[in-house]
């Protein structure tokens, strides 16, 4: 539910059997002791790459629009999420 | 003439464009013959561009003759679907996106586009990058040009497949796991994945953000290296990209590899090894010797933890970035009383099943109570395994190895079986969790299909790899092999667009 995913349920048995199979080999990993070991996140060194606060050009409404399947008033359209009360 | 023409490397053709002893419409009209003729056989590209592809080739004689050609103009290029252009749609292979115009080029796009390079298409990869076959595309199954019932390998399976068959002479793909290495070496062509950091990735649908690096196909590592200076360098718009200096990769190419150390992982005997492909290997490893290298034996232990802790880390990052795709924006579409009906059908129906897997697994690695048990273990691993390869290059320039434990394997064969599947990457995945750069290099066959030598080096060091590749290329003839297409050529199909 939290992915989001709407599933047939022959598709969900079918990736319980799959899914319990890679768990199972992701298991492995608790043979090892990494107590004292900080965790990696990314490899490169790099931290908090800034930029100046200044007002540059974006992309053109438009061609942002173009592909959205219901837009009104320059934003992206969905269905009301909250009731009317 | 058209054969010979589709045969040149992009630095032979380069000689030629400049000579005026061929044109750049001349060439581009080779490859899309070739195209037309053999893609109702190999599925390499989902979509080809033959009109912008003519333009620009017009466009580049234009530069040509004011002598203002750079290294790339006029030279074809394939692009795997999975990076931005304005001008053709980009799919990711998948139904979630069929039909996308993107409003921006890819930084790498534009960066080859301002060269005067001429795309011819956009190539076939599993879905979102998901995969080690291209299988996973939801489109159709990319041909191995070696033998039509294999696959070319994956997730840039149509790049690979494109560039052995002759139908560009360079092609872009993306490495996540091995998704460059992987399917140049199943194809038998030059792939190489530059170290983290080293090209933008600006406008390249996101995968796993710390793993992913766009690279460079060739059939030649002269060719690579031309590739890779082309889209190399800082971008603003990708705050992962490293302003660093780019070296001059042709220049490098012909240094002596002479006492050159390269390290033998003692930990890369792994169970499903192909006992052919590991005696290729070894031949390939007395060449270099024989070259003046020095072999020496090295220890990665964690080696065996690298495919768990990227099946972690890379569905985690994936159901992060892959939350995007929910039918509001853009992309398929399927409207229901409520948004959360509305995102459950619209993912529902257009993911396939691998990247539903992933997406199951990334969120469930992700999800409180299991954060610290599979997220944060899997990060402590990516360490260990980092620091594996911190001590081996104290004592090593290059890193040896097989690309993968087998040749190209048959259609079909692995799809049901994930673990399977994943297997044919575990020699590619360590250098992704460590952001090291590698290369594939053909190296030999093995039950009449390409065999690759991998080298994996420093960070940032993409010219010793290359030096080491050529030196090894220039020595042998693999390079020279071209898959057994003729027999296609000759009962030449009507149409066969792929659309």
């Amino acid at each position: 539910m939290l992915a989001r995913l709407g599933l047939e349920p022959e598709e969900l048995e079918r990736m319980r059997v799959q899914l319990s199979s890679i768990m199972e080999h992701i298991d492995r990993l608790r043979e090892l002791d990494t107590e004292a070991i900080p965790p990696t996140a990314q490899v490169i060194t790099l931290q908090n790459v800034m930029r100046d606060d200044t007002v540059r050009p974006s992309l053109p409404l438009a061609e942002v629009l173009r592909n959205a399947p219901q837009h009104e008033d320059g934003m992206f359209k969905v269905n009301a999420v909250l009731e009317e009360s | 003439m058209t054969a010979e023409l589709t045969n040149l490397t992009a630095s032979e053709a380069r000689r030629r464009l400049d000579r005026r002893e061929v044109s750049a419409l001349e060439l581009t009209e080779a490859h899309l013959t070739r195209i037309e003729r053999l893609e109702p056989h190999l599925h390499a590209f989902i979509t080809v561009t033959a009109e912008g592809a003519r333009a620009q080739a017009r466009e580049a004689d234009r530069r040509i003759a004011a002598g203002e050609s750079a290294a790339l103009t006029g030279i074809p290029v394939a692009l795997k679907d999975i990076l931005c252009t304005v001008d053709a749609p980009t799919t990711a292979a998948s139904n979630i996106l069929r039909g996308y115009q993107s409003p921006y080029d890819a930084t790498v796009v534009r960066r080859l586009r301002e060269q005067g390079a001429v795309f011819v298409g956009k190539t076939n990869t599993d879905e979102f990058a998901m995969g080690s076959s291209t299988e996973n595309s939801a489109f159709f199954v990319t041909r191995n040009p070696w033998d039509l019932s294999r696959v070319p390998g994956g997730s840039s399976g149509g790049s690979a497949a494109a560039v052995a068959a002759g139908e560009a002479p360079l092609a872009l793909g993306s490495d996540t796991g091995g998704s460059i290495r992987q399917p140049a070496g199943f194809c038998g062509v030059v792939g190489l994945k530059p170290t983290y950091g080293r090209v933008s990735r600006y406008g390249l649908l996101a995968f796993a953000s710390s793993l992913d690096q766009i690279g460079p196909f060739a059939r030649s590592v002269t060719d690579v290296a031309l590739l890779l200076a082309a889209i190399s360098g800082h971008d603003p718009c990708d705050a992962t990209s490293v302003a660093l200096p780019v070296p001059d990769y042709a220049a490098a190419l012909e240094r002596d590899i002479r006492g050159m150390r390269i390290g033998i992982p003692r930990e890369y005997q792994v169970e499903g090894m192909d006992p052919e492909v590991a005696r290729t290997v070894r031949d390939a490893l007395a060449e270099l010797e024989r070259l003046g290298a020095e072999l020496v034996e090295v220890s990665l232990p964690h080696t065996t933890y690298a495919l768990a802790t990227y099946y972690i880390i890379a569905p985690a990052e994936a159901s992060a970035n892959l939350a995007r795709y929910d039918g509001v924006k853009y992309g398929l579409s399927i409207q229901e009383e409520t948004l959360l009906d509305a995102y459950l059908q619209t993912r529902g129906q257009g993911f396939g099943p691998e990247v539903k897997r992933r997406i199951m697994l990334g969120t469930y690695a992700l999800s409180s109570g299991y954060y610290d048990a599979y997220y944060v273990k899997a990060q402590k691993v990516r360490t260990l395994i980092k620091r594996d390869f911190d001590q081996a290059f104290e004592q090593v320039d290059v890193i040896a190895s097989p690309t993968s434990p087998t040749v190209a394997f048959g259609i079909g064969e692995r799809v049901d079986d994930p673990i399977q599947m994943y297997l044919a990457d575990i020699f590619t995945i360590p250098a992704n969790m460590a952001g090291l750069p590698g290369i594939a290099v053909p190296c030999g066959f093995a039950h009449g299909l390409p065999v690759s030598l991998q080298l994996v080096g420093r960070a940032f060091d993409e010219v010793t790899l290359l030096q080491v590749a050529y030196a090894y290329e220039q020595a042998t003839a693999w390079h020279t092999q071209r898959p057994p297409l003729d027999a296609l050529l000759a009962d030449a199909p009507s149409g066969g667009d792929e659309g």
